[in-house]
């Protein structure tokens, strides 16, 4: 159980893996969120499931190293296991036929909105992906994302893939020229492009879901770790969320929220390192 | 039965840390009685012959038998008395409010100290276990019923205790990663030592209880599915209460504003009291306020103290007589350095610019006439605001029902603030569906989850016998 069947880095500090969690994979949608915890003392970290397959019995993960537990994560090997990953937590998305939808992938973000895209297509949804990376190293699953989309539009911000704009650019285009058609809009990726694609959107007044990433423990509802203000209220993301209406985020909050731990993550992260390069064994 | 003339009138002191010593430290504060201790506690009791004490006891431990049996020098003996109804002693010696259960009831302490039953609820079964002496019961013939529970806390491992003896096949499913429920994520260390939680879980594992770790019901684990599809004849569920709730007030989503449940799990189950050796970060506050007055909130306190704080304060809206906490966690609280502000209520809490909590708003409060719960309700003084600086507020206000289990199955009936409607046997409103501990009751206590966990193991062995 939890045997990583497959591992590949598929971008820098960005890593795919499959893992084998036949009661995960039973019951995963799109939108479902995971936990994960590298060994016995590491941290739990939530991620988004990037694909299953109940066949198979797997679920994909995609994660970006930021701390030590991601690090850790990132560094076991096929054929090794984790030492926990708990799921699906959270709710599925929403996904109906709206007509013509728009996603916004941004970075690791791409992971989530990929089986999003792929249920949105096969619910007989037009889907359009408007996928973005820094740069051209960062983009991964271009071509998987192709294939459950009607139209791709791939932007880096700085011109080494596709077009060189932000997210929003393209986004602000579709929605000026095509506002009729358009019955939604997802969002997920870093909370500073997730707020200003909630921005773009506003105006059009187009139901707009947003992903929330926060920093959360338990991840069933007890811990409040999660919470965020939304529409003036306080609600838990791990079990209300992980998707809200990005009009109603105050993502201001959000992102200083996930900010809050930063000096011990550092300090965290330079003892690993240290005793990585000290003992060649971190 | 004894003369009461005859026996000593206090109870043989139990001792302990410190109080400057181990306001810094997370070993365990009391060290328990030493043999010859223990002995002298045992030998007050008078042996009632229908004695009170087993009456104040949620689970109905045969009390005078064991600690006759402590009086004899049968100290193995008298754990697996304890046993015979209770599963779990170590941790119940630790965590019961006996001077409101059994030693309420005890009649010495009519004229004088009770029997300290708890001390020595905790003597038998540390002995027991440090001697090497367990002993895994003889159980009843495998009926080949299986049973499963989801929520390994206080009341789930009272059924899975139960059950098991009764030769049903038991199954525990647990969300977190370690069994146990509040006992590993809320108790803190200095109060029930974690590596004795395992012990009592692994004398569990011994008797032939599963646990399925990381499973989380509602979510990977359905109830239906467990019935229909997964040859489970029976189901409990233990899931404890759930959502924290805060107070409404501006500021709450500031960074170190936390809830006592996020506080003492990053400490206690993911043990970020030892970061970074295990990688869970929290929050050292160096002016730390802990608003309520449970003994979840005695323990986020304690806690924080034990992190290095400089100041730690519970602030709480009602007086002292009102504290719900129990009075030894208070007094250990006050000997500790924890300041109490009694009659205080927050009404916003203000942030840095990174959105880091700087500082705390305040009320006075007074008592005015008593409410639905009949504690005199609190009401503000006017005029009374006051702002002092603080860097990391916890809110120990009391918890809500967790949506999660409740919301998944169809059918079961809930009561209006969410939690599970339940008979006097722990029957739910579906079939083969039991219920017990905080989801049905609100937030209580360790013991109070492990007495519904019996009372609805006995109906669900009776059902079962007769399936």
């Amino acid at each position: 159980m939890l045997e990583i069947l497959y591992k590949r880095e598929i971008a820098p500090r960005i890593f795919e893996m499959v893992v084998h969690a036949p009661r995960i994979a039973a019951k995963a949608m799109p939108g479902h969120f995971v936990i994960a915890m590298p060994d016995e003392v590491g941290e739990r970290i939530p991620l988004t499931i990037a694909d299953f397959d109940r066949e198979a019995e797997t679920v994909t993960l995609v994660l970006m190293t930021v701390g030590v537990s991601s690090t850790k994560i990132s560094r076991l090997n096929e054929g090794d296991s984790l030492y926990a990953l708990i799921g699906p937590l959270g709710n599925p998305s929403e996904i109906e036929n709206f007509g013509t939808v728009i996603l916004v992938a941004g970075g690791v973000g791409t992971a989530p909105v990929y089986p999003i895209a792929k249920l949105l297509h096969e619910t007989g949804n037009h889907v359009i992906v408007i996928q973005g990376a820094r740069s051209k190293e960062l983009l991964f699953w271009v071509d998987k994302m192709a294939a459950v989309c009607d139209e791709h539009i791939v932007c880096t911000d700085d011109g080494t893939y596709g077009r060189q704009a932000r997210v929003t650019e393209p986004l602000q285009e579709i929605l000026e020229t095509r506002r009729e058609e358009i019955g939604c809009v997802w969002t997920i990726g870093p909370a500073i492009m997730m707020k200003f694609c909630a921005k773009t959107t506003e105006p059009f007044g187009v139901k707009t879901f947003a992903s929330l990433n926060t920093i959360m423990i338990d991840g069933t509802g007890m811990c409040g770790g999660c919470r965020c203000t939304i529409g003036g209220k306080t609600r838990f993301v791990c079990c209300e969320g992980p998707e809200f209406d990005a009009h109603e985020i105050d993502w201001d909050s959000v992102m200083k929220r996930q900010q809050q731990f930063k000096c011990q993550e550092k300090c965290s992260m330079d003892r690993y390192v240290e005793n990585w390069k000290t003992t060649g064994n971190p | 039965m004894k003369n009461i003339n005859e026996v000593a009138k206090t109870r043989t002191p139990m001792r302990e840390q410190e109080p400057k010593v181990r306001a810094r430290n997370f070993l365990e504060v009391p060290y328990g009685y030493s043999p010859e201790e223990a002995h002298l506690e045992a030998a007050r009791c008078l042996q009632c012959p229908r004695p009170m004490c087993v009456t104040g006891c949620p689970v109905n431990v045969n009390i005078p038998e064991f600690v006759h049996l402590i009086d004899e020098g049968d100290f193995a003996g008298a754990a697996r008395a304890i046993k015979k109804t209770n599963a779990l002693p170590a941790v119940c010696g630790r965590v019961c409010p006996q001077e409101n259960q059994c030693e309420s009831k005890c009649v010495l302490g009519k004229k004088f100290q009770p029997v300290a039953i708890g001390r020595l609820e905790r003597f038998a079964a540390d002995y027991e276990r440090e001697n090497g002496l367990v002993q895994i019961p003889e159980k009843e013939p495998s009926t080949g019923k299986k049973v499963a529970i989801i929520g390994s806390g206080p009341s789930g491992l009272a059924v899975a205790g139960d059950l098991i003896l009764r030769g049903h096949d038991v199954t525990i499913f647990e969300a977190f990663h370690k069994a146990g429920g509040v006992l590993m994520y809320g108790i803190p260390e200095f109060r029930l030592p974690k590596d004795i939680v395992q012990k009592e879980i692994q004398y569990l594992e011994k008797l032939g209880v599963q646990f399925e770790l990381n499973q989380v019901g509602g979510q990977s684990v359905d109830v239906r599915e467990l019935l229909e599809k997964e040859g489970f004849d029976a189901v409990f569920l233990g899931v404890g209460a759930g959502l924290p709730a805060f107070m409404d007030i501006p500021g709450t989503e500031l960074g170190n504003v936390y809830s006592a449940n996020e506080y003492l799990t990053r400490s206690n189950l993911m043990k970020a009291y030892r970061f970074p050796e295990y990688d869970t970060p929290i929050a050292v506050g160096r002016n730390v306020c802990v608003v309520g007055g449970g003994n979840v909130a005695m323990d986020a306190a304690r806690t924080a103290m034990r992190l290095g704080a400089e100041s730690v304060k519970i602030v709480y809206r009602r007086s002292e007589a009102e504290l719900p906490a129990r009075a030894e966690e208070v007094h250990h609280a006050k000997e500790e350095g924890i300041e109490f502000c009694l009659l205080t209520s927050p009404i916003s809490l203000q942030g840095d610019e990174d959105g880091m909590l700087a500082s705390m708003t305040c009320v006075k409060m007074e008592l005015g006439e008593p409410d639905a719960s009949g504690r005199r309700r609190p009401v503000e003084v006017a005029g009374s605001e006051y702002t002092f600086d603080t860097d990391l507020v916890i809110f120990s206000v009391g918890t809500g029902a967790n949506p999660i289990i409740t919301h998944s199955v169809d059918g079961l009936e809930l009561n209006k603030r969410g939690y599970i409607v339940a008979d006097e046997n722990g029957r739910t409103s579906i079939d083969g569906v039991w219920a017990g501990g905080d989801i049905v009751t609100g937030a209580a206590t360790v013991i109070k989850a492990m007495g519904a966990g019996r009372v609805a193991a006995k109906d669900m062995h009776e059902w079962l016998s007769q399936k």
